[in-house]
């Protein structure tokens, strides 16, 4: 039962991470209609940005994690702005490749500037006491990415559902040019949504280097890969979706890891995935797509 | 008002030329809309009412011609700035935010202003609207075809626009809603605004307009005083259907 339950932790924390990176996915796809491959690369410069911050710059971690939010929206931005906004009106195909090219280009530069070997992410305040509850022990680090996910859920929620920006948002994801009608700036919205999904891409990077502390350039491929696959599997588009499917994910992958194999974990990851969209195509979540007539 | 001011119109489109890709749909329109007229654009299916609309929201540029707001040269400003020069288009199709209440359409609406002004015109529209007030909290998809059409309208409105554009406002709504929003059409008029509207019912449009143009295959081809336009043979036989 303990086992179980530490399991079950485990799993919520590294869900937690797949969900905060799910958020950009889903958010990006929400309002700009677009994949957006290189997020998870975002993931990775936010990570060594904040790595740099703690072991050349001398900065203390809280101030490392805001510069690398910092960074990491104005990359997001300029991202944006360079790559995708001018293929705005083209084909669907020739923005998810450039998004790609995009996501090798950021892993190629971090070759570049920080090498091949892995560098080991410090131990920060994250990684502080563990909390004992009974005869388990669950560490900080799970505890702090669990509520850093709920936090940024509720500010995310809220955000939305209140602000005049957050609103202008739903509006661009639901009919751009009903929203242009209204006098929303359509770029400048599709701009705060990559800013938002990218500081929150730094974020998850911190979380994820502080569980699994092996940082090198490819460090956000996976967890990205799987973050987009929570964001299909919660339904894309879906802020609630990507919560509940980055926390589900993460529950079957450790779940999968301990109790069926530990080599397969990735593999029964996808397969759920699968199943999933093969009984409800767009996802937990996500709304049934309406045919315009 | 003097002569002079009602010589200028609010809204003047000049020899404007619209293409999809090689098509050449808008082959160069002219026209005008002064200062609380109602005027209708009719015509067939395909005739370009909607792109004329379209292009003069912004949403689509013309290669050519000119289109001026109290003077303003607006063509190629983009749509999102056009709001922000006192035009609304209410357009075809309706397009609310299916997803958002109808107050938050509202909300919507009145993006270009503060929003310290939104609570009064929200007021407004609820009694102009009654129906809309009974559904403030309702997920605006849900609503009926009709209720949908006068959200559509309110949520022009709520910009307070110089001039508002109607986009077949009557589509595909049962008889008895189709004179209720005309009703609101003139209601509308009556209190001071300044309407485009596109119809394909050209007997209700010419009833409530002042003026009119009939569009055919992007060209306009005749234009007058609705009232004339009402009783022309050429018009009761193409559209009128008599």
């Amino acid at each position: 039962m303990t086992a179980f339950l530490r399991f079950l932790i485990n799993g919520v924390s590294l869900g937690s991470v797949y969900a905060i990176i799910a958020l950009g996915y889903t958010m990006v796809y929400g309002i700009a209609k677009m994949l957006n491959f290189a997020h998870g690369d975002v993931i990775m410069v936010g990570a060594y940005i904040s790595y740099c911050g703690m072991q050349y710059w001398g900065v203390p971690p809280v101030a490392s994690i805001l510069t690398a939010m910092v960074v990491c929206t104005v990359l997001g931005i300029t991202i944006e702005g360079l790559a995708y906004r001018p293929l705005r009106q083209a084909a669907s195909l020739a923005v998810l490749i450039t998004a790609i090219g995009m996501s090798y280009l950021l892993q190629n530069v971090a070759l570049m500037i920080w090498g091949a070997n892995p560098k080991t992410f410090p131990q920060t305040f994250i990684n502080g006491a563990s909390l004992n509850v009974g005869d388990m022990s669950i560490s900080s680090a799970t505890i702090i990415t669990i509520l850093a996910n709920v936090l940024i859920m509720v500010a995310l929620t809220l955000f939305t559902a209140k602000t005049k920006m957050g609103k202008a948002m739903r509006c661009v994801s639901e009919d751009r040019g009903a929203a242009e009608l209204m006098g929303i700036n359509v770029n400048r919205t599709i701009s705060v949504t990559f800013a938002i999904g990218s500081a929150l891409a730094a974020i998850a990077g911190v979380l994820l280097c502080s569980s699994y502390p092996i940082l090198q350039p490819t460090t956000g491929s996976m967890p990205g890969i799987k973050a987009f696959t929570a964001a299909v599997f919660g339904g894309i588009g879906s802020i609630p979706g990507a919560m509940l499917g980055g926390v589900l994910l993460g529950v079957i992958e450790i779940f999968g890891k301990a109790y069926i194999s530990t080599e397969l974990g990735d593999a029964i990851v996808f397969a759920v995935l699968i199943v999933v969209l093969l009984v409800k195509p767009s996802g937990l979540l996500g709304k049934p797509m309406r045919e315009k007539v | 008002m003097t002569d002079i001011q009602q010589a200028a119109p609010l809204l003047r489109v000049n020899d404007i030329h619209v293409y999809y890709g090689a098509i050449h749909a808008i082959k160069g329109i002219s026209l005008e809309v002064y200062e609380n007229e109602i005027v209708t654009l009719i015509g067939a299916n395909g005739a370009g009412k909607t792109t004329t609309l379209n292009t003069i929201a912004g949403l689509l540029k013309p290669r050519q011609g000119t289109i001026e707001l109290n003077g303003t040269p607006i063509q190629g400003v983009g749509a999102s700035k056009m709001v922000f020069q006192g035009l609304a288009l209410c357009p075809e199709g309706r397009r609310i935010f299916q997803q958002m209440t109808v107050k938050e359409n509202l909300e919507m609406g009145a993006f270009s202003r503060p929003n310290t002004e939104i609570e009064g015109s929200l007021e407004e529209m609820f009694q102009r609207f009654p129906r809309l007030k009974e559904r403030e909290k309702q997920i605006a998809g849900t609503l009926s075809g009709g209720e949908q059409q006068m959200l559509a309208m309110a949520r022009a409105l709520m910009s307070r626009p110089k001039l508002l554009m109607l986009d077949e406002p009557s589509m595909g709504l049962a008889p008895i809603l189709v004179e209720q929003i005309f009703d609101i059409i003139t209601e509308l008029h009556e209190g001071g605004a300044t309407i485009l509207l596109v119809e394909q019912n050209a007997q209700m449009a010419l009833r409530v307009a002042n003026r009119a143009y009939v569009m055919e295959t992007g060209l306009i081809t005749m234009q007058g005083p609705a009232e004339e336009l009402l009783h022309n043979d050429a018009v009761q036989k193409a559209y009128l259907g008599s």
